[in-house]
């Protein structure tokens, strides 16, 4: 047992973070959210070059496999530096094409995906998919049905307004039965780890910025991290942030190991990691005081981003049903 | 990354296990915060003694079984889940062991771990003073020097099981006139029916008289229980501090076990999913397997060369809160029962949960309080300023 990241996967997560650094992602999430593609389709080629789509496709489809705990490590870093678009959607909608057995779907998507072309979304169970509008695909499953949309609704303002929501509309059957309801369940098991893993990362990079502002900023004539009420709330963001990232890991294993376990790894991780990111976000908007409610600042992206993405692919109350299920 | 147990190491959970279903008392051993129950957990340190588990991961000339901390992690889990006896033996094989081993000599070794391990010595920890709790470096008892040894004076309180523990360990300033008051502590040992010892029973919250407080009167220790070199046990106690926090004493066993124990409850009282209590006993399950694989995580850091740090005030308040917690989840599951505290005879099976609560109070204030772990987490872990304290 050797319950760490190897130096491979650390490797894989530290260059993903300095392309992510480099990238200027807090203007590219802006232009996203006004709607503007340009800038994220462009960081998505970046991010496909760095093999991480590939780790949600299959070696046949052009793909490196389906690699869970890689996947989850990237999404920490995406999180991190909160990258828009629907990344979690598209290995969510990689992972039911695959799973599907439908071969023509997943012959015209998959290697697309693989190869950082194709960015597509994938609504199970909510009225809304996310980005849509940018989305060279649709996939939405419901009651044992998955069609492709035709066309989306008007996107709605959304709390986080990089998460752009809009129904999406029409499309045929592709495929029904029994089939689609186990492929969408495996589907939203991946896109509830790595949206756990957003949030863990989210949560940490929220955490650094706090810190360090707090060390610099004065009031009474010394820095206010050095008063306790601050210290302690900082404390406690760390401890959530830090009891939830074995959990991710530990989910992100059940699932590349198919165990009977994962659906409930999967959900606690989930918690955790949701409640931690949403935590670490209202500690840094409260000891950013009114600068941290200000748009202007990057840091508000982060903010706004906290809430949603802990009730994407299921709600706190939702995942503890599952752990409580067993 | 993985969380694949060797076979090797499954076969010594295993081992553990059929002990344990072999082994572990039907009926409950009185608390051992009672003079009756302390003597029943003695014998039972000496039954685990005997069978090499009461500290499996010691040399095995010490009476241990060289176990790995992955090993010592898998007993522990398999002891909790078994619902085998607390430990009166903690406190020394936790606390005093671990700075044995890294700071004491041979002879003191060898005189004082086997019959820690087997149970005939038991040991409390006498750091505590009435005006020195947080700031514990500001403790005034003495230790002077005298022919071959020292002569303790002074006052120690809140030393849990003193009343019936037969030694103890503590911090004496030895240097009155040091720099600074972390500096120019001594680390001692002493027999707690030494001449010049009064112990005095205290009763805890829950009313248990295992609690004491110590006088100490030119108390004569000879040189050969001091612990380190004269002036530096600040630095030998600290050492044992990160024990007590981290993981040695707070297994992730206990936490897990008690989980499932809740968790069973719950099922068995016919709760459903989506209710506020409901919520509480996923989010006991969700913390009890965060803090185990915490602790795997841990030991693979340690495996890789790594050592336990400032993260055992992570853990210290991590396992104390969720500990409150889980058991204030439990009273409120069984409503009316939950005020029945163990001995009642009604509902008996459930005064273990009004047990566990009153001892889950004690967790955020003893082993330094949560307060003072969140200024060593911002401080240590964050780097923010040291402020006032
Ligand atoms: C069940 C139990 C068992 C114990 N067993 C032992 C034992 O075996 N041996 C032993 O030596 N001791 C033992 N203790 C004592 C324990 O170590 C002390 O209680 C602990 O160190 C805290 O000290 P105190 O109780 O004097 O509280 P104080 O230091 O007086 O603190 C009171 C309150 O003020 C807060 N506070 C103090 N300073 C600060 C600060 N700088 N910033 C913020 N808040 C602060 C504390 O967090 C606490 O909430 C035990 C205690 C309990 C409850």
């Amino acid at each position: 047992m050797r319950f760490l990241p190897t130096a491979e996967q650390r490797e894989f997560a530290r260059t993903l973070d300095g392309m992510l650094g480099a990238s200027g992602t807090p203007a590219v999430a802006r232009a996203w959210a006004a709607g503007e593609q340009k800038p994220g389709r462009e960081l998505w080629a970046r991010l496909a070059a760095t093999g991480l789509f590939a780790l949600a496709v299959p070696e046949r489809y052009g793909g490196s496999g389906l690699l869970p705990v890689e996947l989850a490590l990237s999404f920490v870093e995406l999180g991190r530096h909160a990258v828009p678009g629907p990344p979690a959607e598209t290995v969510a909608a990689a992972a039911f094409l695959e799973r599907l057995g439908e071969a023509g779907a997943a012959e015209v998507w998959l290697p697309r995906i693989a190869a950082g072309e194709a960015v597509v979304s994938l609504c199970a169970g909510g009225p809304y998919a996310l980005d849509a509008d940018a989305a060279d695909a649709v996939f939405v499953i419901e009651g044992g049905t998955v069609r492709r949309a035709e066309a989306h609704g008007r996107v709605q303002p959304s709390l986080d307004p990089t998460r752009r929501l809009a129904r999406p509309l029409g499309g045929g059957v592709l495929a029904e039965g029994p089939a689609v309801t186990s492929a969408a369940a495996h589907a939203v098991e991946i896109a509830r780890l790595v949206t756990a893993a957003q949030c863990l990362g989210l949560g940490r990079a929220l955490l650094a910025a706090t810190v360090s502002h707090v060390r610099q900023r004065t009031q009474f004539q010394v820095a206010i991290g050095s008063f306790q009420a601050v210290k302690h709330r900082l404390a406690d963001t760390l401890i959530g942030l830090e009891f939830a990232q074995p959990l991710v890991y530990a989910a992100a294993l059940a699932v590349a190991e198919g165990a009977p376990s994962a659906g409930r790894e999967v959900a606690a991780a989930k918690v955790a990691a949701g409640e931690a990111g949403c935590a670490a976000a209202r500690t840094a908007l409260q000891l950013h005081g009114a600068l941290g409610y200000t748009d202007e600042p990057d840091l508000s992206l982060w903010i706004r981003k906290a809430r949603p993405l802990r009730d994407a692919w299921g709600t706190p109350a939702d995942c503890r049903a599952r752990v409580l299920a067993g | 990354m993985d969380l694949d147990i060797a076979p090797a190491d499954e076969a010594f959970r295993a081992e553990a296990r059929d002990w344990l279903a072999a082994h572990v008392p039907a009926v409950p051993l009185p608390s051992l915060e009672t003079a009756e129950g302390f003597a029943a957990h003695r014998e039972w340190e000496r039954q685990l003694a005997a069978d090499r588990w009461s500290v499996v991961s010691w040399p095995r000339e010490h009476g241990g079984r060289d176990a790995s901390l992955l090993r010592w992690l898998l007993f522990e889990e398999e002891y909790y889940a078994a619902g085998a006896p607390g430990r009166v033996g903690q406190n020394g094989i936790h606390l005093l062991a671990p700075t044995l081993f890294e700071h004491g000599t041979d002879e003191q070794r060898a005189r004082v771990l086997g019959p820690m391990a087997r149970g005939e010595a038991v040991w409390a920890q006498a750091w505590s003073e009435p005006e020195s709790g947080s700031d514990l470096a500001s403790l005034r008892s003495t230790a002077v020097r005298t022919d071959g040894g020292w002569l303790l004076n002074g006052q120690k309180t809140w030393s849990s099981r003193a009343a019936f523990a037969d030694r103890a360990f503590g911090l004496f300033r030895s240097d009155p006139d040091a720099a600074r008051p972390h500096q120019g502590l001594s680390y001692l040992m002493f027999p707690l029916d030494a001449p010049g010892v009064t112990v005095r029973p205290l009763g805890r919250l829950d009313g248990k008289p295992a609690f004491a407080e110590l006088f100490l009167d030119d108390v004569f220790v000879p040189d050969a229980d001091l612990i380190g070199a004269p002036g530096q046990g600040w630095r030998v106690a600290m050492s044992t501090a990160g024990n007590e926090r981290g993981l040695t004493l707070r297994s992730p066993g206990r936490f897990t076990a008690a989980a499932g124990r809740l968790a069973a409850l719950w099922h068995e009282m016919g709760g459903t999913a989506g209710t506020a209590l409901g919520e509480r006993v996923a989010d006991a399950l969700i913390g009890a397997r965060a803090y185990q694989l915490f602790g795997y995580a841990q030991v693979s850091r340690l495996g890789a060369g790594g050592a336990v740090g400032a993260e055992s005030s992570l853990t210290k308040v991590f396992w104390s809160e969720l500990d409150l917690a889980l058991h204030e989840t439990a009273l409120d599951l069984l409503g009316p029962y939950g005020a029945l505290a163990d001995g009642a005879d009604e509902a008996p099976a459930h005064g273990s949960w009004a047990d566990g609560y009153t001892f889950s109070l004690a967790g955020p204030i003893y082993a330094g309080t949560n307060e003072i772990q969140r200024d060593l987490i911002a401080e240590r872990l964050l780097g923010l300023p040291k402020g006032r304290r």
